[in-house]
This record gives C-alpha cells, sequence and structure tokens, in this order.
C-alpha cells in the first residue's frame, strides 16, 4: 500500500478528437464502460493503492466533472484529513495542443502540494483506463533510486504506429529513460507513456518552481523532457490490459473489447473494484419481446427491443420493435419504438422517437450529441 | 438534539423463521430481494422520500449482517447531524438487561430513545414488508382526524381474510373492532402493520403494558385492544398500492416474481420516488452472444451465458453456457455451471450449481400436501455437483 503518496490527477488533457463528447465536459468526464466517467478508473486505483490524498488539478469547464465528484464519498474520498480536493484552474477555453501549459495550475496550486504530508506524489491524467496496483511501481523507483518513474506500456511496432496523440518513450536495457516525444506524426518508439509520473513530493515542488520561473509552462516537456539527462528517469513497463482513450473511434472500440471476459474481469476486478457516483437505479429489466446479445448492460435499463454488440449505460429504454446494433446508448438514452440504430454513440439523454433509422459505419460511428430528439 | 414531529421506529428483530434457510443467518429485513435490495430498503427509503430522517432500527435476531448493511445509514442518505439512522439492539442496563419480548416492548424499552427528540408523532414500521407508500400523506390523515392511533389497512381477497390482522371500521373510518385471525371476517381491511401514534398516547399505554403480566407484549395483540377498549381514536387509513408481507418462502418467491411481468403494480424504476439501497461496486452486466434473456431483472456484475426467463439475478451471477434457469431467484455470487437446469428454485448466496445439474425438474406425487410450495431452496455456500438431480420442493442448508 502506498500510505506515503499523494495522488494528482491532471486533466490538461487534449480532446481535440472528440469534439461531439467533450463539448459540455473534460475528457476526464466521458461516459465509458456503461456506468463510469473515466476519471472513476485513476481515482479507484488510487485508493485500491492505498492514496488517500488526491487533488484533482482542473481544466476547463469542469461543472460535469465536480457534479460528478462532488465530496468524493463514493471513492471514499470525503476524508477529515487528506481525502478529495479539486484544484481550480485560472485558464478558461479548452485544453488543446500537444503542450498545454499545465504548469500555471500547478503553481497557483503549490500551496496544496507543499501543504500535504506525504513524501512521494503520483501524477496522472484520466484517459489511460486500467485496473492497476502501483506498488509494483513504486518498489521498482524506490529499487532504481530513481528521481522519477514514468509507467510506460510496451506495443509492438505496428501497433505503436496505430498509436495517436501519444507520448512515447525511448528506454535504456536499465530502464532508464533516454528520450521522450509527444504526439509524434511517426511514432519512433513503441513504449507509450501511461502519463503516469512518481517522485518525490519535494522534486515536484522544486521542479515546477525551477520551470515555471524560467517561463516553463509544460510539465511533460519543461520538468521531464529538460532533465532527462540530470535526473535519473526510469521506465517501469505496465503489462496489464491498457483501453488509452484517444479519439472517437478508438473510444468505441474499447467500448466493444470490454463484451471480451478477459477484459471485463480485469478491467473491473484485477487490483480491486472501480468506484462511480451510485445511481441507486433498480436492476436491468428484460421484458417479454427483449433479445439481447453480446452486449454490456447497467443497471436501470428497459429493455423491449433487440440489441446486439452494444453498450447500455444506466437508464436506457429500448423500447418494442427497437433495434440497437453495434452502438453505445449513454445515461438516460431512449430508443422509440420500432427505431433502429447501427453504428451509433448517443450521448446523454438522447431520444431517437419511433421508427427512425440511424446507420453509421463501423468504422466512422455518428455521434449523437447529448440531449438530442430524433 | 432538535426536536423532530416524527420519529419512525422500524422493527427489524423478527427472525422469520418461515423463510427457513434465507434467515439462517441473517435477520428477515436484510433478506436480499428484488435484485438488488434487501428488504429493509424498502420501508428506509420510504422514509427517506417521506421526508421522516430520524429514524431507530429495532435489531435483535442475527444482527451482524443487518448492522453492517445500515452502517451509517448514508445509502438512504440518513448520515445526518441531527437525527438519521440509529441501529437500536436490546442493552444491559444497571438491574441486568432483557431482550425484546414483544414489538411493543421493543419500543417501551427505547423511550429514551424517542424522547430525545420529543416527537409529535411516533411511526411504527415493520422491517419485512414490501411496499412503497408516503407517510407524510398518512401523518397528515392522522393529523386531520385528530385520532391517537392511525392504522394503515390494505384491502385483501375475502378468502385470505382470516391469515390476518382485521380492521373493523364505522362508515368515518374509525376502528370499532379488531380482531387477530379471525375465523368468520367481517370484514376484508387487513392491518398493514403500520403506525401513526401520538407519542403521549402510546407513551401511557406502553408504561400500563409493561407492567401487565399477562400481556405478550406485542402492537397487535396487546396494544390496540387495550387502546381501543379505553376509547381511544382509532382509525384506518387506506392503502391502494402494492403490499406483500414476505414471511414465507411461497411469498418471498411471488413478491420475487410480481416484479417480472412488464407492467409490474410495484415500479422500481420511478425517478420520483426511488429505492436507495448499499451499492455492491459492479460493473454493468455481461450478456454473451449464447445467452437470450427474457421476463428477468439481471443486476450489475452478472455474467450471462445461458438463458435466463422469469428469473431474478443479484449482484454477480454466473449462468454458464448452455444452462437455463427459469422462475427462480439466484442471489449474489450463485454461479450455475453450463447446461445445468434450474426450475422455480431460489440459489443462496455464493452456492454454485455445477455443470449439467438439474434443480426442480420432476414432479412429486403429493402436489397437493398444504406444505408444498414446488419451490427448490438452495442455501448459501452450497455445492451441487455435477449431474446431481434434486427434485422439487426439496430444501438443502448447511447444518
Amino acid at each position: 500500500m502506498l500510505k506515503n503518496t499523494m495522488g494528482i490527477i491532471n486533466l490538461h488533457e487534449s480532446h481535440e478528437s472528440f469534439r461531439e463528447i467533450t463539448k459540455h465536459r473534460p475528457l476526464a468526464a466521458i461516459p465509458f464502460a456503461g456506468r463510469y466517467r473515466l476519471i472513476d478508473f485513476v481515482l479507484s486505483n488510487f485508493i485500491n493503492s492505498g492514496i488517500t490524498n488526491v487533488g484533482i488539478l482542473s481544466a476547463g469547464n469542469s461543472r460535469a466533472l465536480s457534479d460528478h465528484i462532488r465530496s468524493g464519498k463514493e471513492w471514499d474520498l470525503a476524508r477529515k484529513r487528506d481525502g478529495l480536493f479539486l484544484l481550480p484552474s485560472w485558464q478558461t477555453g479548452n485544453v488543446q495542443g500537444a503542450f498545454p501549459n499545465d504548469l500555471a495550475d500547478f503553481f497557483s496550486n503549490l500551496d496544496y502540494i507543499k501543504s500535504s504530508r506525504q513524501r512521494y506524489a503520483l501524477l496522472s491524467g484520466s484517459r489511460a483506463v486500467c485496473n492497476i496496483n502501483y506498488e509494483a511501481a513504486y518498489n521498482y523507483h524506490l529499487e532504481k533510486e530513481a528521481d522519477i518513474t514514468v509507467l510506460y506500456k510496451e506495443y509492438s511496432i505496428a501497433e505503436a504506429k496505430g498509436l495517436s496523440e501519444a507520448t512515447m518513450l525511448e528506454t535504456a536495457s536499465d530502464g532508464r529513460v533516454v528520450d521522450m516525444e509527444v504526439c509524434p506524426v511517426n511514432n519512433r518508439s513503441n513504449k507509450l507513456s501511461l502519463e503516469m509520473v512518481l517522485l518525490e513530493r519535494q522534486l515536484l515542488v522544486d521542479l515546477i518552481d525551477a520551470s515555471v520561473s524560467r517561463g516553463g509552462t509544460n510539465f511533460t516537456r519543461d520538468c521531464l523532457m529538460k532533465n532527462m539527462e540530470n535526473l535519473k528517469i526510469y521506465g517501469f513497463p505496465f503489462t496489464g490490459y491498457l483501453a488509452r482513450i484517444d479519439s472517437m473511434q478508438n473510444y468505441f472500440d474499447h467500448s466493444m473489447k470490454l463484451l471480451t471476459p478477459e477484459i471485463w474481469q480485469e478491467i473491473f476486478f484485477a487490483h480491486g473494484s472501480i468506484y462511480t457516483k451510485v445511481k441507486d437505479e433498480a436492476p436491468a429489466k428484460y421484458q417479454r419481446d427483449a433479445m439481447v446479445k453480446s452486449s454490456l448492460v447497467a443497471n436501470g435499463s428497459v429493455i423491449a427491443g433487440k440489441v446486439e454488440n452494444s453498450v447500455l449505460f444506466r437508464g436506457v429504454k429500448v423500447h418494442k420493435d427497437a433495434r440497437v446494433t453495434n452502438s453505445i446508448v449513454m445515461q438516460k438514452g431512449e430508443i422509440g419504438p420500432g427505431a433502429v440504430i447501427e453504428n451509433v454513440i448517443c450521448d446523454k439523454d438522447v431520444k431517437i422517437t419511433a421508427g427512425k433509422r440511424l446507420k453509421g459505419e463501423l468504422n466512422h460511428p455518428i455521434v449523437i450529441e447529448k440531449g438530442t430528439v430524433i | 438534539m432538535r426536536s423532530k414531529e416524527c420519529v419512525a421506529m422500524i422493527l427489524a428483530g423478527g427472525q422469520g423463521s418461515r423463510l427457513g434457510t434465507l434467515t439462517k443467518k441473517l435477520a428477515k429485513p436484510a433478506v436480499p430481494f428484488g435484485g438488488k435490495y434487501r428488504i429493509i430498503d424498502f420501508p428506509l427509503s420510504n422514509c427517506y422520500n417521506s421526508g421522516i430522517n430520524t429514524v431507530g432500527v429495532l435489531t435483535q435476531y442475527q444482527p451482524l449482517a443487518l448492522h453492517s448493511y445500515i452502517g451509517i445509514g448514508s445509502a438512504w442518505d440518513l448520515d445526518r447531524r441531527d437525527g438519521g439512522v440509529y441501529v437500536l439492539p436490546p442493552y444491559v442496563r444497571e438491574k441486568g438487561g432483557e431482550w425484546y419480548k414483544g414489538t411493543a416492548d421493543a419500543i417501551f424499552q427505547n423511550t429514551n430513545f424517542i424522547e430525545m427528540f420529543n416527537p409529535e408523532y411516533v411511526l411504527i414500521l415493520s422491517g419485512d414488508h414490501i411496499y412503497k407508500m408516503d407517510y407524510s400523506l398518512m401523518i397528515d390523515y392522522h393529523k386531520a382526524k385528530q385520532a391517537d392511533v392511525t392504522i394503515a389497512v390494505i384491502a385483501v381477497p375475502w378468502e385470505e381474510a382470516s391469515r390476518f390482522g382485521i380492521m373493523n371500521t364505522a362508515t368515518d373510518d374509525r376502528i370499532v373492532e379488531f380482531e387477530e385471525k379471525p375465523k368468520k371476517p367481517k370484514s376484508n381491511l387487513a392491518s398493514m402493520g403500520i403506525y401513526v401514534f401520538s407519542w403521549a398516547a402510546l407513551r401511557s399505554y406502553l408504561t400500563v403494558d409493561a407492567i401487565d403480566p399477562k400481556s405478550s407484549h406485542d402492537f397487535g395483540k396487546d396494544v390496540i385492544p387495550q387502546m381501543l377498549a379505553g376509547n381511544e381514536r382509532l382509525c384506518a387509513y387506506h392503502f391502494g398500492g402494492y403490499w406483500k408481507d414476505v414471511g414465507t418462502v411461497e411469498s418471498f418467491w411471488e413478491a420475487n416474481m410480481d416484479l417480472l411481468s412488464d407492467e409490474p403494480a410495484l415500479d422500481l424504476y420511478d425517478p420520483d420516488w426511488r429505492i436507495y439501497s448499499v451499492s455492491p461496486t459492479q460493473p454493468p452486466h455481461v450478456i454473451a452472444d449464447t445467452a437470450s434473456v427474457v421476463c428477468s431483472l439481471i443486476s450489475e456484475g452478472c455474467q450471462v451465458l445461458g438463458q435466463v426467463e422469469n428469473s431474478v439475478l443479484f449482484p454477480g451471477a454466473y449462468i454458464g453456457e448452455g444452462a437455463i434457469v427459469k422462475d427462480s431467484i439466484i442471489m449474489p455470487y450463485a454461479s450455475i455451471g453450463a447446461n445445468a437446469i434450474v426450475s422455480k428454485a431460489i440459489i443462496g448466496r455464493k452456492s454454485r450449481v455445477e455443470s449439467r445439474a438439474q434443480l426442480g425438474v420432476n414432479q412429486l406425487e403429493q402436489e397437493a400436501s398444504h406444505w408444498f410450495s414446488g419451490i427448490t431452496l438452495i442455501g448459501d455456500n452450497l455445492t451441487i455437483t455435477r449431474e446431481t438431480k434434486i427434485r422439487r420442493n426439496a430444501l438443502l442448508a448447511r447444518p
């Protein structure tokens, strides 16, 4: 257990390839896997690893996120000492580009980091969805006497070529990070940074101060890449299942992969449960004419129609003679009687009225914006 | 402590022996129900939804699971600075302690708790009924009638009336007579075991009842008849919704099956009257390409590879490929192996039915006998080995 470590979730994550579903919310608040938001995975991993002091460095529009997190009670983070801290951002507008200005917000919240009691700090984003216990990385960090440890996932060369908006690492045979590239067009390395970084809290404070005072604006570039030679930065390989959400298309693919029993088992149970905001929905109801195959279904759904290869979030209604194929229907979506959708992603509160037909392509699902009635 | 207009007291100490192995290690109110709930979620959620935020839960029989389930009441938003939920087991006094001797005695022994809030009214509830009810309307009715006690009643079929406590009322809904399980009922208005008392009146009757050596210290048998004899104002409050006492294995099974019709009488999906429960923290359930599910309730964390019809699956249940589950209740984390058949059965928590086992399939000869419910009941943590056949109406439990 990492009792002596604080966690910081950095929400300065670019989400330009998700415009349709990130208009109203940061990347961390994207609904995923039937009942979660992306941030639930990192929060639960922190808690399951024993981290109980968590700061969320917010960015852009954080209303959806603070509505989701509230006091942090669902993650057992509503605590008398430590617990959850939603750290405000002084910047407006959406996070953009490969090198967002996260250091300004680290700097304006430096007092929180300074006054925390833990010796170590673990930074993470929210897009690397996995079920991980950080203890192995922590032990590796101590064993290597590293200044900084960055977690990475190794892919085959071919797979690595397909990653977009990625930070790639190159490591020497002893595990030391020797090169880093942020969002290269052509990925030369096959080691993807999970954007999870472990270091001493005091070193973090010093790095932020030293970088900001020299005009630095981006943590990865100004604190890590510029210190590659004078600090011992090591890479720790993560070997579990990773769903890195970086585009609309791979959001869709990763959602569908959850139907594989081994992946379902690993993502939701490997090192502890994934916690989320509880909605107190009744169990899913399958009515007389329901026909459901290969699907992930959350509580509160009422199904009278046909559902195949799809993900239904909490409180979704699929009416009689409706057909849902290769689709994702988010919270409180409603597919009217006789309506047909195929290769479609419906954001929250979307209503497809009776008899309507919508069809996207498997490699290009149609995305219906939050609250739309068709 | 700030005073409260009404304090609710939930009687949750009963053993529920007619539920057999379901209540072997659990008080009846802690028995799982409806795919994700426990029975006590219904009165607790009704309290929250009715705006009653001070609730005492009287526990006695096998209280561990119930106490840990209720915790500080946060699942029902009853973790409050003023009021909230209080678990009230029997306790020891200077001159020794006593178990709760009856429903009325349980309330009497907690007089100090109730007085802490100085309430006008005390709402007495059972921890083993399934229903949705707005208690605030009943309290309004009690006030309007200027009653000393108001008893919720429901019209039951005449042929079943002799199984209930029956209220005989005058035209103004004043209760003139109370008969416990009458052979020849004069009315079909059954008491639902829900009472609103004016606290001052209740306190004085409880004090007298406590020192009566002939009394069994029960609301229905002792306190209500005494209040009638004392010419107090007793009124009946008519309730027209779904209500079910799940006191027997058969009624428990029926109440679960009642949820499975396309338009059930008890709507669990009403956003304005949610039933709250402690979340098991499980992912959405998976329906495999080999599965088929109709007329069923499936909860989070289930994996369904087989065929499920007219059944209730609690969190974490597993139904293997080729298995057939029909008219059954599968408790949390129970698993049904490949090609097994489970018909009209209740499978206990974490029990395993291995592949090709058959439960509740063959007929019995003497089906007409009065104890025959036809339900096969498998207790918790049992393993039914491969290819075992278990007849209908069997009961299996750990000693």
